[in-house]
């Protein structure tokens, strides 16, 4: 067991160095270097210009290079000019070297500056992170849950009415993106005009114009119920759907194994058949398909968070990617592989947990 | 509700059951009626397809949803099953009634512990503690010769072996020690060795419990072996029934009869008084024919008589409740001997056209769960030595894990042999895998597979397929050329030829199995590999097949190496048998050789262990204990020396220490083993046929 | 003019539509009365589930054939006085042979949106299913190879696969749906690897299947490299002469995105269905016939597991729609006149709360063809199972 922990986190390591230079090699491509260089300097810079200001930034040497002085393994540039530094790990110029750490990346907690928000991106990718994981952690609380009765319900008897209405219902939502859930969910619930918002002012129902507030800006200060259900709804909603789908489909295989006729003919009763019999073994596989949504869960808040005006992780990132801040983006997908990873791994180890089979041979 | 004990236990009262799908009803199960009284074990016998088991299934009331009881009753006690509700049928379930499955694996809960699957069952019926039902389930472990009963209780069934298993299968439907016991083929998946042991499990805790037991399978000998009564069935219908004794030698009923023509007993020869296959097919449920089911395929069959109407099941007057579903068992001449199929000459042996010379073949396997570790030697294959020669049948006789199909792939040149060496005709052919071989070294050695529904591409046409080893193994110009091969070899293999252009679903088993055997055929092969050929096919099917097996050899001169465990059907057609065990060949010799004294201590249990449908034969009970060792974990010295009946005879634990000899006895008789020549010599054979 | 109420809406829409209704009786009469020869496509109109879902996707892939027939307006020209108006509303003033109403309103820059929605079928249609092929062709033609060596190849493969798997795909577009990416010219070497697959895939196909009868090897090799080439010419470089294959630099790379996205699903699967068909004895006897690998996967196992495929490739086509929204969401790769729904529920969500038409329509159409994609893959997979 520790022998596949600690081979399967090598694998992990080895999967995000390599995804994090493909990253940064992305983002330091020369049209994008050439780009930053013309908004942070002049606009009109002719492309001689530009070079020299690349190299005088130290943008000059190989991506490879660069790529390990990001990471932190290979010492930071430094650049001497009539006596005075300036260099990586120098903010603004300096006289001596001495003072200044060699190497400054991400393994030494230097993660840069953020070009967009005039700040350090540690800070930026803080703030926004503890924003979303508020979001992440009441779509949790609403998705697994409803996901996983709704699709032990329906698997529990394969062709019965229960079973028909709640797959409906769920193969509706995995067709229904963020984006589109969304705009229905503002449309029918958070508009002063259409929708059930405006029957229900008229009816003297519910006070204040709309039912619920159609952006979540508010919520960064203070969650109400109010103001953070629609997103959070909008990002479970597809979760919820491919989760009880999984569900279901585990609980009938499951249900029409040899070994649950075997319980039900000692005289189980059904309750206890599905209680004590099918549900361990059927949750095997949605417990790992719920940790491998994460990278969909992803898209999910960066669509909710956009359409919401929440501003977490997702609208960070779009933030970043969209004005070219390459620190920032660079810091953000370290962060979302990160937690892909972990998740997975937390996945594999789950399944080993809960699977006998695997865990005692 | 009191209940008379000498009132049947079990009383099925023309019950029919009709599944219903959306396409058409199906009538499994028509006017079926059978008692079983209290401490009487019944037999269901029947091939597959035939209803048994639906029997079974409406019994404990769990037809599914598409299936119904549309006649009849189920008397349980006197009690109707039929009518009670989901709360009372509860409590019976289990309780009362208990049911043990085909795959022991698959009827375990995999993420339960043993003991807590077990003591469930006392915990609901009689509410008794939990501490209570775990010392209960401790004792019915050890009740059915589980060793080590704690660890058992506290161990996930895959830690268990598939014997083991279905002894905890056997000890949860004991648990609640119910009146009635239903065994739908228990030993179906085990080993023969294994088996034994189960059957004689069940024999004894039948007898201990006085439980009442119906016993469904397809093997005659088991039944033989396990039951007091039997009930034969065919096609949804029970067309014999009666006691045991009397059905095995005075039956009634023409498709029992065929059915015991068609099974390999002792005496029975290939070549002196070969097998009686059942003409035609198995009619699907929807296509049965008017009146007599069997009608069709029945060699006393007369128009207008057994074609006319609904035929009810007849007593045999004399006799012990037996009766029989046909109209003319009084007309025919039942001692009468059955029309003698031709007997064919003996092909003398030819020339050696396969030699292998201490074949060896090791396997690196990396244990541990997750990868990495240590990697390990199995030795699949160890000092494999032997020859063959033209128009002989070779058989390999094996359980589980001894290495005949790793035999077969390094043969075939799947994998190349590890060390020594095989002469296919003059070639040098043990490290020459199979794509550098030629094509005519290729056409000249095939194989027929096991498994009928997975030998055909299921997307590709049979004419397609046999074309296509035309095509591999070049033979003809034209497509033309190659498509009326193709139709001779149905011919050849008796299928008709429009097969050709129907996909493999669309036939039975033992069709497919044809078109298997065709398909090796197809360059005119030389030495066949047939891995199980008629194994998984139904008794009257596999006469068939086998049959056709040896006309072809006959006709071609072919050497065919048949793999099996079947020890009936090898005594039938073998003219040379290798006994096999973790790799090693223990026994080798002809037929005669081995099937009588002196045997390897293997060959004597495996020879005890197969069940032999025919009242006549007695058969010593050598039961082994243990399991089949795994083939990563060999046990030091002889291979068999932990389930060996005669290490204790051998002096200084020598069996545990040293890789026993390979000692000849006359006529190229070879035994693999520490015993002396005395103790061979005191050996008494293990089948005995009482004089006629 | 007047104004049009709901009930009018509702059916000078339907009358709009009427060659997509016509085809769909078509298609739904020849079918069902020949589903007893149509193999699984057949047995799909034996399940309800299967027919809906099959309805609403062919509903809109006539839609995408007919869109110049349906739309009643220019999908880009912006009428006066028709901003951000509800459905059905009058034209004021329309000219002569102009159709003289918006039937679904108008939008923010008051163009029609009844004949956008119709037109973003054409573009969702045109990209989503392709590339869902691509990507096939790419996972198959890795994941065959995968899973019947398994060994080093696979762990490499596998480990790839699951990078790509591990990117979250809103990332991935960031980064490789820019315009910088398209000026380094990175698509086209992308898309010229991606591209080569179906070549090599056909290829190996043929040449396995008649490597011993080498005539008819030679028509169909030769004929597929030609063909083949030259499609990839046309596609990857832009350098088809007659012009026929070609595609904007633009579009390459967000087909090649989203090829690059769903190929290591696909390969994933193959792998898996490979592992387990392989066991078969039918691929054991192939083996002792002494038939070459390529022809074991391809001939013997890949027909084996069409079952499952098919049903993925539904379900992908569907996610590959979704992702295209995505990207039009998000305005990436996308020319910001282009009538797709993804960007269509863009510029409307600004007003969402006061004119919800713009964004609402598009999201109904992209969910109902996602919907069709999920029913149709769930009605074949019940029907696949059945036999």
């Amino acid at each position: 067991m520790f022998a596949f922990i600690l081979r399967r986190s090598g694998v992990m390591l080895l999967t995000v160095l390599a995804l994090t230079f493909i990253v940064f090699w992305l983002t330091n491509l020369p049209p994008n270097l050439e780009k930053l260089a013309k908004s942070e300097a002049s606009v009109r810079m002719t492309d001689a210009e530009v070079a020299s200001w690349l190299d005088r930034n130290g943008y000059g040497s190989s991506t490879l290079n660069r790529y390990g002085q990001w990471l932190g393994v290979v010492p930071g540039w430094t650049r001497e000019e009539d006596g005075r530094f300036t260099g990586r790990c120098i903010s603004g110029t300096a006289t001596s070297l001495d003072d200044a750490p060699t190497r400054c990346g991400i393994l030494q907690g230097a993660w840069g500056y953020s070009t967009v928000f005039k700040q350090p991106v540690a800070d930026v990718i803080k703030r926004s992170l503890s924003m979303t994981s508020w979001l992440m952690l009441w779509v949790m609380i609403v998705m697994v849950p409803t996901a996983l009765i709704l699709g032990v319900l329906s698997g529990m008897r394969e062709g019965s009415w229960t079973d028909r209405i709640l797959s409906g219902f769920a193969i509706i939502t995995t067709a229904t993106p963020e984006y589109v859930s969304g705009v229905i969910f503002i449309v029918i619930f958070a508009s002063a005009t259409v929708g059930i918002s405006p029957v229900l002012t008229e009816l003297g129902w519910i006070e204040g114009k709309t039912l619920f507030q159609g952006t979540a800006t508010a919520a960064m200060d203070k969650i109400t119920f109010w103001n953070f259900a629609l997103p959070v709804m909008t990002i479970a909603l597809y979760g919820i759907g491919y989760i009880a789908r999984m569900t279901r489909a585990s609980m009938t295989e499951v249900m029409s194994q040899q070994y649950i006729r075997t319980a039900r003919l000692k005289g189980v009763s059904f309750r206890q058949v599905v209680m004590k019999h099918a549900l361990r073994n059927a949750l095997i596989a949605p417990f790992t398909v719920i940790m491998l949504q994460f990278p969909w869960l992803l898209n999910g808040v960066v669509i909710v968070e956009t359409l919401f005006n929440y501003k977490g992780f997702g609208w960070t990132l779009v933030q970043a990617a969209g004005n070219n801040d390459i620190p920032l983006l660079l810091g953000c997908s370290v962060v979302a592989v990160v937690v892909v990873l972990i998740t997975q791994l937390i996945s594999d180890i789950g399944y080993v947990f809960l699977n006998p089979r695997i865990r005692l041979s | 509700m009191t209940w008379d004990p000498t009132q049947p236990i079990l009383e099925i009262e023309n019950l029919s059951i009709t599944f219903f799908t959306r396409l058409r009803q199906i009538p499994a199960v028509m006017d079926f009626s059978c008692k079983v009284m209290a401490g009487e074990a019944m037999g269901l016998v029947g091939e597959s397809g035939c209803g048994k088991s639906t029997v079974a299934l409406a019994v404990m009331r769990d037809l599914g949803k598409n299936g119904k009881i549309t006649g009849g009753r189920i008397l349980f006690k006197g009690q109707d099953l039929t009518s009670m509700s989901d709360e009372e049928l509860r409590r019976i379930r289990g309780s009362e009634i208990a049911m043990i499955y085909q795959e022991p694996m698959a009827s375990l809960n995999p993420a339960m512990k043993i003991g807590a699957q077990l003591a469930e069952v006392p915990m609901i019926h009689r509410g008794m503690s939990r501490a209570d039902a775990w010392a209960l389930a401790r004792q019915i472990v050890a009740d059915v010769r589980l060793p080590d009963p704690d660890r058992m209780l506290n161990s996930y069934p895959h830690q268990l072996s598939g014997g083991q298993q279905q002894r905890i299968v056997i000890a949860m439907a004991l648990m609640a020690k119910p009146a009635l016991l239903i065994l739908d083929e228990p030993t179906t998946a085990l080993d023969v060795t294994v088996e034994a042991g189960i059957v004689a499990l069940v024999k004894e805790l039948g007898e201990k419990y006085g439980t009442s037991m119906l016993f469904i399978s397809h093997n005659l000998g088991l039944v033989l072996d396990v039951c007091d009564r039997l009930c034969v069935m065919y096609s949804g219908e029970a067309v014999e029934t009666g006691n045991v004794a009397e059905v095995f030698t005075e039956m009634r009923h023409p498709y029992t009869q065929a059915l015991f023509r068609a099974i390999p007993l002792p005496g029975a020869d290939k070549n002196a008084r070969p097998l009686i296959s059942i003409p035609g097919n198995f009619p699907l449920p929807h296509e049965r024919p008017n009146g007599c089911n069997f009608g069709p395929r029945c060699d006393y069959f007369q128009p207008g008589c057994c074609d006319a109407g609904e035929i009810a099941m007849e007593p045999v007057p004399g006799s012990d409740r037996h009766a029989t579903r046909c109209l003319k068992w009084q007309e025919i001449d039942w001692l009468a001997p059955p029309k003698a199929a031709h007997a064919r000459e003996k092909l003398p042996p030819g020339e050696i056209v396969l030699k292998m010379d201490d074949l060896r073949k090791y396997y690196q396997v990396s244990s541990g769960a997750f990868g990495g570790g240590m990697t390990k030697v199995v030795k699949a294959n160890e000092t494999l030595s032997f020859e063959a020669r033209k128009g002989e049948t070779l058989a390999i006789v094996g359980e589980s894990g001894c290495g005949k199909s790793t035999f077969a792939k390094v043969l075939m040149g799947l994998e190349t042999a590890t060390s020594g060496k095989i002469m296919l005709f003059d070639e040098n052919v043990q490290s020459t895998p199979i794509q550098k071989r030629g094509a005519d070294t290729v056409s000249k050695l095939q194989m027929v597979f096991q498994n009928p529904f997975d030998t055909l591409n299921p997307s590709m046409t049979v004419g397609r397929q046999i074309i296509r080893a035309l095509e591999v193994f070049q033979f003809g110009k034209s497509d033309a050329e190659r498509h009326a091969r193709m139709l001779e070899l149905l011919d050849l293999v008796k299928l008709p030829r429009a097969f050709a252009e129907r996909m493999p679903r669309q036939l039975s088993g033992g069709q497919k199995q044809r078109v298997g055997i065709a398909r090796a055929f197809a360059g005119g092969a030389k030495v066949v590999v047939a891995d199980e050929p008629v194994s998984a096919l139904d008794v009257s099917v596999q006469a068939a097949v086998t049959d056709l097996l040896m006309d072809i050899q006959r006709e071609n001169g072919t050497t065919l190496l048949f793999i099996s465990h079947d020890l009936s059907i090898v005594r039938y057609l073998s003219d040379r048998v290798m006994v096999m065990y973790l790799g090693h060949v223990v026994e080798m010799g002809t037929t005669a050789q081995v099937f009588a004294p002196p045997y390897h201590p293997y060959t004597e249990a495996l020879l005890s262990a197969v069940p032999i449908a025919d009242p006549t034969v007695t058969r010593k009970h050598i039961v082994l204990e243990g399991a089949i060792p795994s083939a990563m974990n060999p046990p030091p010295g002889c291979p068999f020396q932990t389930r060996c009946r005669w290490k204790s005879q051998v002096a200084g634990g020598l069996c545990e220490r040293e890789m026993p000899p390979v000692v000849s006895l006359d006529g190229g008789h070879q035994i693999k083993c520490h015993l002396t020549a005395e103790q061979f010599a005191s050996m008494e054979p293990v089948i005995r046929i009482a004089a006629e | 003019m007047q104004d049009l109420s709901w009930l009018q809406i509702i059916l000078k829409s339907a009358i709009a539509f009427a060659p997509v209704w016509i085809a769909l009786a078509l298609t739904f009469a020849l079918s069902i009365r020949y589903r007893r020869r149509l193999g699984l496509y057949g047995k799909l109109f034996d399940s309800t589930v299967g027919m809906i879902g099959f309805a609403i996707v062919m509903f809109w892939i006539f839609t995408a054939l007919f869109a110049d027939l349906i739309i009643t307006h220019d999908p880009l020209v912006q009428l006066s006085g028709m901003k951000n108006k509800l459905p059905g509303t009058a034209i004021a003033n329309a000219a002569e042979g102009v159709y003289p109403w918006y039937l679904l309103g108008g939008d923010n820059l008051a163009r029609d949106v009844f004949s956008r929605m119709v037109m973003g079928a054409r573009e969702v249609l045109k990209i989503a299913p392709a590339a869902t092929v691509f990507a096939f062709m790419v996972g198959i033609t890795l994941g065959l190879p995968a899973g019947y060596f398994a060994g080093k190849f696979d762990t490499i493969l596998s480990f790839i696969a699951n990078l790509v798997l591990a990117f979250p795909v809103i990332l991935l577009f960031y980064l490789l749906v820019t315009p910088e990416i398209v000026e380094t010219g990175i698509p086209i070497w992308f898309a010229a690897a991606l591209f080569l697959f179906p070549v090599i895939f056909f290829t190996v196909l043929f040449n396995s299947r008649f490597h011993m009868l080498p005539a008819r090897r030679n028509l169909y090799v030769g004929l597929t490299l030609l063909i083949g080439l030259w499609a990839w010419a046309g596609l990857a470089f832009n350098k088809d002469p007659t012009g026929l294959f070609s595609m904007s630099p633009n579009m390459l790379n967000v087909f090649v995105s989203v090829v690059f996205v769903n190929s290591p699903g696909v390969f994933r699967i193959v792998r898996g269905l490979v592992m387990d068909i392989k066991a078969r004895d039918y691929v054991a006897a192939g083996q002792t016939r002494g038939e070459g690998p390529w022809y074991i996967m391809l001939w013997e196992i890949l027909p084996n597991a069409r079952g499952p495929l098919i049903v993925d490739f539904c379900l992908r086509i569907g996610y590959t729609t979704i992702l295209l929204g995505t990207l039009g969401f998000f305005g990436l790769g996308v020319s910001p006149e282009s009538p797709d729904w993804g960007s269509t529920i863009d510029d409307g969500r600004r007003l969402l709360a006061i004119f919800p038409h713009a964004a609402l329509v598009p999201a109904i159409a992209l969910m109902s063809l996602v919907l069709g994609l999920n029913l149709l893959a769930d009605g074949l997979r019940e029907e696949s199972l059945k036999d």
